[in-house]
């Protein structure tokens, strides 16, 4: 049984802060920064956004790309995240209330570091290929944390990708998938700790790196493919540049690379960032094209996979706002102070 | 007192050796030594090593070594003089053999700092300073080689491009290092164009944080060819003094009196002088440390080693080459590990084993390693056999 996307979506928010503004702000040279992650602005979620609204949209967005399914035929949900909104509670109770799934669907929130979403796309075509369910729903979201003043600062984005798996009506093919995982401890968060910390370089090239190439490399060679047997590849992008050296390191090209490539004008959206690369390709992706997307979650993992895209793609991609638009359209800029608000940087005081 | 050769070394890789450990880096080191030194034992070990502490939480690291490089029961003592520890243990090392107590002495410095974030590692380093009158004020190396950079210049007129000019001759030195951490050749605007640390000092002024280690076996003068195979390389002059650890309290601000101090005592054991030196590894944590250094061995008169680098004097076929290991800049400065480390390079061009960085017909060659802003120096004087 052909098992694969059916329906898919985005959600970015509206507002955006430049690279420029934060290192204003901390005495940084922005141009060192701009340079070193290869990013000059990062999305912002405004007060009322989270995980959990940034889910319902991009959710909304699938299965409206699913043919309007009915919500009831969802037999999973699946939210992967670092940042829900709740330590104890699923974000996915509320998505599967809001879209209409329930009662009758297993859900249960993921957590794995930048690819909690591409492990909950693992999970979900797993069961629809097990013929535990029929549809499948999973989603990449985050609204992630940077601490004030520290590189992730600059990066640390919001977004969501959802993707509804099922075996008909398919507009992607999941042709195969391959997980490398090892105890590499590169970033981490505690319970109670309001920012995560990270060693460095030391998430580059023995954690980022090693992992990514290590899942891709073998999952080439398990389908017997090349690089330049695909139309399209997208990785997970913590920056501007990790994902470009990653992909020219296994052999792929600026070209193949730069339509899911989108964290030099987003930043990182964590458990979205390969997810929301992989519905910005779908947008324009035609019919035959073969897709490769490897994630990366620290501490470490990478889920990889091989993707073709069906006849049905046309279909579907003028459904709902396609991901690029989002990026680049409508947004509003913010300075360094609303930004603080917005992310709770700064409280307003009790009372007034 | 007995003379002293050294008749094996080796330093691991320098950088960000994320698969090694402290230990790991030490043991490649020592092992290497003993292998290119083809001795069958030792009799005791000196371990440089600035911070085990802060850097990977350990200490005691004598024995940790001994026991890891399969030495245990003989002796093993760490020894700390900030930046100098390498450089110190080879002459504890050196004492140590000479006495006639030890016949075969290892010596050895390592440092792990990348283990660490650059906040912390920046704190580990800082605390080599003065911690109540500089450290716990804020001031940290950076900040304080840039102020002995602003008063050399504004006294003699050195530039930031010439301070930029030891950086680039490190580098293309460092290009032809195997070890090096950043082997990258670089440019005098690279230099002036990167991130500024501490005003006039450019991160390319700045010595990086690294990973590695580095070993030298030491035997009587008289016994070489008797207790192992290599060719030996003597020690005819060892000096080590001290300053004040605080830059304030100098009296001169331009002028780093523990190396010339250090310098003076191993010229006269050693009966030359800056003239007889044919390669020199120099104490280059900052680019302006290279040039005050080489003043005070005095290689150049006061005020004028920023413009002879400019004029390629200390470039190899210059007429003292200056690092040609690449440097603490582009080698790499695992501060326990660095006296050692030059040692090695002295003790491979006097063997005539630099390769492309070779300085032809190296007879003499010097190290001169400091801690602090140079309130520790220690130099000893290398001949071949």
């Amino acid at each position: 049984m052909t098992v694969g996307i059916v329906g898919y979506g985005a959600h970015l928010p509206r507002h955006r802060i430049k690279v420029e503004e934060i290192a204003k702000v901390w005495g940084a040279d922005a141009p060192s920064f701009k340079k070193g992650l290869g990013l000059v602005e990062k999305s912002v979620p405004a007060p009322d956004e989270d995980v959990i609204t940034l889910s319902v949209e991009a959710a909304r967005n699938a299965l409206v790309r699913a043919g309007n399914l009915d919500p009831q035929k969802i037999g999973c949900i699946y939210i992967g995240s670092e940042s829900h909104p709740y330590a104890v509670k699923p974000s996915g109770t509320v998505v599967g209330e809001a879209i209409g799934a329930f009662p009758g669907c297993h859900v249960a929130d993921f957590e794995f570091a930048c690819k909690a979403g591409s492990e909950g796309m693992f999970v979900a075509y797993g069961l629809v290929k097990a013929g535990l369910v029929e549809y499948g729903l999973a989603i990449g979201a985050d609204t992630s944390q940077g601490a004030p003043g520290d590189a992730l600062e600059y990066s640390a984005a919001a977004g969501a990708a959802a993707y509804i798996m099922g075996s008909k009506n398919i507009v992607a093919s999941i042709d195969h998938t391959y997980s490398f995982t090892t105890d590499t401890p590169d970033f981490w968060r505690r319970e109670y700790q309001h920012y995560p910390q990270h060693a460095g370089r030391f998430t580059g090239e023995p954690a980022y790196f090693r992992t990514v190439m290590g899942a891709s490399q073998t999952l080439l060679e398990q389908v017997g493919m090349k690089p330049a047997d695909f139309q399209w590849a997208v990785f997970h992008q913590p920056n501007g540049k990790f994902p470009m050296r990653v992909g020219k390191m296994l052999g792929f090209t600026t070209k193949q690379m730069e339509q899911g490539w989108l964290a030099p004008r987003l930043g990182n959206t964590y458990s979205g960032a390969s997810p929301l690369g992989l519905t910005a390709i779908l947008d324009v992706a035609k019919p035959g094209d073969k897709i490769f997307m490897c994630s990366y979650g620290s501490g470490s993992g990478s889920d990889a996979f091989v993707y073709t895209v069906t006849d049905r793609i046309k279909e579907v991609q003028g459904l709902a706002p396609l991901t690029t638009d989002m990026l680049d359209k409508n947004k509003i800029y913010l300075e360094y102070g609303e930004y603080a608000k917005f992310r709770h940087k700064i409280l307003k005081a009790e009372g007034v | 007192m007995r003379d002293v050769a050294i008749i094996g070394v080796h330093v691991t890789k320098c950088g960000e050796i994320w698969n090694k450990s402290f230990r790991d880096l030490f043991v490649e080191a020592g092992l290497g030594a003993i292998k290119d030194a083809g001795v069958d034992h030792i009799d005791s070990m000196y371990i440089g090593c600035m911070s085990g502490g802060l850097f990977v939480g350990q200490e005691h690291i004598g024995a940790l070594m001994a026991d890891y490089l399969g030495q245990a029961p003989v002796p093993a003592t760490r020894v700390e003089s900030a930046c100098a520890s390498g450089g110190v243990a080879l002459r504890t090392g050196m004492l140590d053999v000479a006495s006639g107590h030890s016949d075969i002495v290892l010596v050895g410095g390592v440092e792990k700092m990348t283990d660490i974030g650059g906040d912390e590692a920046t704190y580990a380093l800082a605390t080599a300073a003065d911690q109540e009158w500089e450290g716990f004020n804020g001031v940290t190396f950076p900040g304080l080689y840039a102020m002995m950079a602003v008063a050399h210049m504004h006294r003699y007129g050195t530039t930031p491009q010439q301070l930029a000019s030891v950086a680039v001759k490190n580098h293309d030195n460092g290009s032809l290092n195997p070890v090096a951490q950043f082997p990258m050749k670089i440019t005098i605007d690279a230099v002036l164009n990167s991130v500024l640390v501490a005003d006039p000092l450019h991160i390319l002024d700045c010595s990086p944080v690294t990973d590695g280690a580095a070993a030298a076996i030491l035997v009587p003068a008289d016994r070489v060819g008797k207790l192992g195979k290599k060719q030996g390389v003597k020690i005819i002059g060892s000096g080590h003094a001290t300053d004040t650890i605080a830059l304030h309290s100098r009296k001169d601000l331009c002028a780093l009196e523990a190396v010339s101090k250090s310098a003076a005592i191993a010229y006269a054991m050693a009966g030359k002088k800056p003239t007889d030196m044919d390669v020199c590894e120099v104490h280059d944590c900052f680019t302006i440390a290279e040039i005050m250094a080489m003043e005070a061995l005095g290689f150049f008169e006061k005020g004028k080693a920023g413009r002879a680098v400019e004029a390629g004097d200390t470039r190899i076929g210059g007429k003292i080459p200056i690092n040609t290991s690449g440097g603490l800049k582009s080698k790499g400065h695992p501060v326990g590990a660095s006296g050692v480390s030059q040692a090695v390079e002295i003790v491979e061009q006097l063997r005539g084993e630099s390769g492309a960085r070779q300085v032809k017909g190296a007879k003499v060659g010097m190290t001169q390693n400091m801690g602090g802003t140079g309130a520790s120096s220690v130099v000893h004087i290398m001949e071949a056999m």
